[in-house]
C-alpha cells in the first residue's frame, strides 16, 4: 500500500512566536524519524528496481541491490507469457481501479455532502452504521460478497470486482468530514437566498469546494483497488479478467512441477507500480488548491 | 420533485442490473441443454488451454474451456468456496493431499463407473491417492512426485563418499562430511515442507490416515513415522544435517554453491535446481532414496495432483470422458509432458520421457531411473484436514529444531492437533 502523506500545515503565527533555537532542536528529531520512514518505504522499491533487472540465474546469486543484465529480456519474456496476457491484466486493473474509484468517489461525495449539510431523520443512525462499516475489514466481506454475487449470476464478471468497490464507508466518512469543513453553511444559505436549487448548489458551490477532498478519495480508492488481491481472487475464475495482483500470483504459484517465475513476477511488480507513481505525480497539484479554495471571511 | 425523479431513475437502473444478471445466467444454461456440452476446467498447469484446444478440435460435441488458476492451498480454498456458492467448474485440478477435503465437503463426484476402463494405466500407489482407500474414485491422477535423492556427483568424489544405500549410511556420510569440512552439509531437514516429511514417512511405511466405512483413523505418530522423526531428530541435534529453512535465498546459495551435497526431493526437482542452482548444471545426479533396511526398494510421493469432477457438474459423463483422454491417451500425455512440463502419473506416459533434462545432461538415463523409482513409491491416504496437520508440523518441528528437543514429541503434537481438529469438525474417529 502506498500511503498518502499530506504535508503538515504549520501555522505561521505559531512559528513566529517560537524562539529560533528551540525550533531547530525540535526539527531534527522529526526529520530523522521521517527520513527513517522514507528509507523503510523506499528500500523495498529499490530492491524491486534492482531485482527486476536480473536474469533468473542472477536473481538469487548476486548482491541484492546490484543491478543485473536482464531487464529487457524480462520485459520481453513477460510480454510473451501466454500471448501477452500480462498487458490484458494491466488493462483490467486500470479498468477496475479507474472506473471503480470514479464511481466510488461519486457515491462517497454525494453521501458525504448529504450527511454533512442536510438534517434528516436517521442521519446519525446512518452515520453510526457507516462508522461501524469502517471497522469491518474488506477481507472479511469478500466471501459473503462472492456468495451474494454468485447468486445474482454476476460472479466471474467485471461487475463482481467493480460493484463491491463502489461503496466504501471510509471514503464516505472522509467526504462528510471534508464537506463539513470545506463548505461554509453561509455560502449555501446565500445560494438558497439567491434562488439556486439544491442540484445547482451541489454543482456550482459544493463540488468545486470539495475537489481536493474528491482527489484524495479517488486516489485512496484507486490505490486500494489497484492493490486489492482477495476480492478479485475469489470473484474471478477466468484469467482473462484477472487484475495484475491475481495474475502475477498465478506466475508465482505455478504448482510443484514448475519453477516459480520469480524474475517475471518481480518485473511485473515493477511495471505495475509505474502507473501508480505517474498518477500520484500528476494528481499531486490538486491537493494544493485546498489552501486557497473555499476561503470565506468568517 | 427532482429527488423523486432521481430515485426513480436509480431504481430503474438497479432493476435493470438485476434483470441483466438473471438473463446472463439463463443464457449460460440454454446452450448446454441443446447444443454441445460445455465444460469449464480450473487448472494451474501451464499451456493446458493448448491441450484442451486439441481435444476440442477432435470432439466438437464436448467443448472444454480452461481457466488458468494459481496453485497451492489457496486454490483449494477457492474451489471449496465456489462449490458452496454452486458456482464450481466442471473439472478441477486437486493436489493429492487436498482431494480428501474436497470429498469431505462433498464438492467432487465419484466417477468410478466412468473411468473403470483406465484403472490399469496407473500404479497401485498412485491409484490409492484418488480412491482414499475406499471403493469410490474421486479423480484421475495427472502428475506425480516420486521421491529420489539428488546428489552432487563431483563433490561426492571430492569428499570420498559413496551414494548412501541405507539411511544408516546416509547418517554416517553426513558425519563424515561435517568432519571434513565444517561449512558443508550432506543434506537438510526441512521444517517448512510437511509434504516432504510425509513423503519420507510413506517410504518408511507410515499410514497417516485410513478410512474404514465412515470412521477415520489417524496414525501420524505411528511406528514407521516415529522412526523417520527420530532419525532426523538425532542428526539435527548433533548438527550433522542442515536445519535452515529451504526455499530461501540462503538455501538457494547453499544449493548453488556446493554447500549442500544432497537434496531428498521429488521428480520435479530439475525445474527447481535449474532455476535456483544454475551453477550446478551437469554436476547433480539422481539415485533412489536411501532405504530403511538394506535390500529394500521403496519410495514415497511428494507433490503431484489429480483432476476431479465437481459434484455440481451437470455433465459428469462428458467430464470423465475428457479426463480419461487427458491423462491416459498417448497423444494427450505426450502434450502434458511437452506443453505442461509435468511428470505424468500414467505408466505409459512415463515411458514417453526419454531425453534427460538439459540440467542432467551428465545422466542420460535420468528418466529411466526416475521411472524405476516411481514404480517403488508406496501409497498413502491423505485425510480431510491435511492443512491442519501440515500447519501443526511446521509449528511443532520449528520449535523442536530451535530447542533441540525430541522430534518424536513434536510428531505427537502434530497427531494430537490433527485428531482434535477432526473431532471438532465432526468426523467419526475409530478407536
Amino acid at each position: 500500500m502506498t500511503a498518502i502523506a499530506e504535508k503538515p500545515r504549520t501555522s505561521v503565527a505559531a512559528e513566529k512566536s517560537r524562539p529560533r533555537g528551540v525550533r531547530r532542536g525540535l526539527g531534527l528529531a522529526p526529520t530523522a524519524v521521517l527520513l527513517l520512514g522514507a528509507l523503510y518505504c523506499l528500500l523495498p522499491v529499490c530492491w524491486v528496481l534492482a531485482a527486476s533487472t536480473k536474469t533468473r540465474g542472477e536473481l538469487f546469486t548476486s548482491n541484492a541491490f546490484a543491478p543485473g543484465t536482464g531487464l529487457l529480456d524480462n520485459i520481453a519474456d513477460l510480454s510473451a507469457y501466454r500471448d501477452g496476457i500480462f498487458w490484458q491484466w494491466m488493462a483490467n486493473t486500470a479498468l477496475y481501479a479507474g472506473v471503480g474509484a470514479l464511481l466510488s468517489t461519486a457515491v462517497s461525495v454525494l453521501a458525504g455532502y448529504a450527511l454533512a449539510k442536510f438534517r434528516f431523520f436517521g442521519r446519525d443512525t446512518i452515520f453510526t452504521v457507516l462508522i461501524g462499516g469502517i471497522l469491518v475489514p474488506a477481507v472479511v466481506l469478500a466471501v459473503p460478497q462472492y456468495l451474494l454475487l454468485a447468486k445474482a449470476g454476476l460472479a466471474n464478471t467485471y461487475w463482481a470486482v467493480l460493484l463491491p468497490s463502489i461503496l466504501h464507508p471510509y471514503s464516505i466518512y472522509l467526504a462528510r468530514i471534508y464537506a463539513a469543513a470545506a463548505i461554509p453553511d453561509a455560502l449555501l444559505e446565500a445560494g438558497r437566498i439567491d434562488g439556486a436549487g439544491e442540484h445547482r448548489l451541489l454543482r456550482v458551490v459544493a463540488l468545486p469546494l470539495m475537489a481536493p477532498g474528491m482527489v484524495t478519495i479517488f486516489l485512496f480508492q484507486f490505490v486500494a483497488i489497484w492493490n486489492n488481491f482477495l476480492l478479485p481472487f475469489i470473484m474471478l475464475a477466468d484469467d482473462e479478467r484477472f487484475p495484475l495482483t491475481v495474475g502475477l500470483y498465478t506466475l508465482l504459484a505455478t504448482g510443484a512441477n514448475q519453477p516459480a517465475l520469480y524474475n517475471l513476477v518481480i518485473t511485473g511488480a515493477l511495471l505495475s507500480i509505474i502507473p501508480l507513481i505517474a498518477l500520484f505525480l500528476t494528481m499531486q497539484r490538486y491537493w494544493r488548491t485546498d489552501l486557497s479554495g473555499g476561503s470565506v471571511k468568517s | 420533485m427532482r429527488t423523486k425523479r432521481l430515485s426513480a431513475a436509480l431504481s430503474v437502473l438497479l432493476a435493470g442490473a438485476l434483470v441483466a444478471g438473471c438473463s446472463s445466467g439463463a443464457e449460460e444454461q440454454t446452450p448446454q441443454e441443446t447444443g454441445p456440452v460445455e465444460l469449464t476446467f480450473w487448472t494451474w498447469a501451464p499451456n493446458m488451454d493448448k491441450i484442451a484446444a486439441v481435444w476440442n478440435e477432435a470432439h466438437p460435441d464436448i467443448k472444454v474451456t480452461v481457466s488458468k488458476q494459481a496453485g497451492g492451498d489457496e486454490a483449494a480454498a477457492k474451489f471449496l468456496t465456489a462449490a458452496k456458492a454452486g458456482n464450481a467448474p466442471d473439472l478441477v485440478q486437486a493436489e493429492y493431499q487436498m482431494l480428501p477435503s474436497f470429498v469431505a465437503a462433498e464438492a467432487v463426484a465419484d466417477i468410478k463407473a466412468d473411468v473403470e476402463g483406465v484403472r490399469g494405466e496407473f500404479s497401485d500407489g498412485i491409484w490409492s491417492l484418488v480412491t482414499l482407500g475406499t471403493d469410490a474414485v474421486y479423480g484421475l491422477p495427472q502428475d506425480s512426485g516420486p521421491m529420489m535423492l539428488y546428489y552432487r556427483q563431483d563433490l561426492f568424489a571430492k569428499y570420498g563418499i559413496a551414494v548412501p544405500k541405507t539411511w544408516d549410511e546416509y547418517a554416517a556420510a553426513a558425519r563424515t562430511v561435517r568432519a571434513k569440512d565444517k561449512s558443508v552439509y550432506l543434506g537438510g531437514f526441512s521444517t517448512k515442507d510437511p509434504g516432504w516429511f510425509a513423503g519420507l514417512s510413506q517410504q518408511a511405511g507410515g499410514q497417516w490416515w485410513a478410512i474404514t466405512g465412515e470412521a477415520w483413523k489417524v496414525g501420524i505418530n505411528d511406528e514407521a513415522t516415529k522412526k523417520v522423526a527420530d532419525f532426523w531428530g538425532g542428526l539435527a541435534k548433533e548438527g550433522a544435517v542442515d536445519t535452515q529453512a529451504p526455499w530461501t535465498p540462503e538455501w538457494n546459495a547453499a544449493l548453488n554453491g556446493g554447500k549442500l551435497l544432497t537434496w531428498a526431493s521429488a521428480v520435479w526437482g530439475p525445474g527447481v535446481l535449474s532455476s535456483n542452482a544454475p551453477d550446478g548444471k551437469g554436476k547433480w545426479a539422481i539415485a533412489p532414496l536411501p532405504q530403511w533396511s538394506a535390500g529394500e526398494s521403496y519410495s514415497g510421493f511428494w507433490g503431484g495432483s489429480s483432476i476431479a469432477v465437481s459434484a455440481g457438474s451437470k455433465h459428469r459423463k462428458a467430464a470423465a470422458q475428457f479426463l480419461s483422454w487427458l491423462n491416459t491417451d498417448a497423444k494427450a500425455v505426450d502434450l502434458l509432458i511437452k506443453e505442461a512440463a509435468i511428470y505424468p502419473a500414467a505408466k505409459s506416459g512415463q515411458k514417453l520421457l526419454t531425453t534427460a533434462p538439459e540440467y542432467f545432461a551428465n545422466q542420460p538415463d535420468f528418466w529411466q531411473q526416475a521411472t524405476t523409482i516411481a514404480g517403488t513409491a508406496r501409497g498413502f491416504t491423505f485425510g480431510p484436514n491435511v492443512n491442519v496437520a501440515y500447519g501443526a508440523y511446521k509449528d511443532a518441528f520449528d520449535k523442536a529444531v530451535q530447542q533441540k528437543s525430541s522430534f518424536a514429541d513434536a510428531l505427537t503434537s502434530v497427531q494430537d492437533a490433527t485428531v482434535a481438529d477432526m473431532k471438532k469438525s465432526g468426523f467419526t474417529l475409530a478407536g
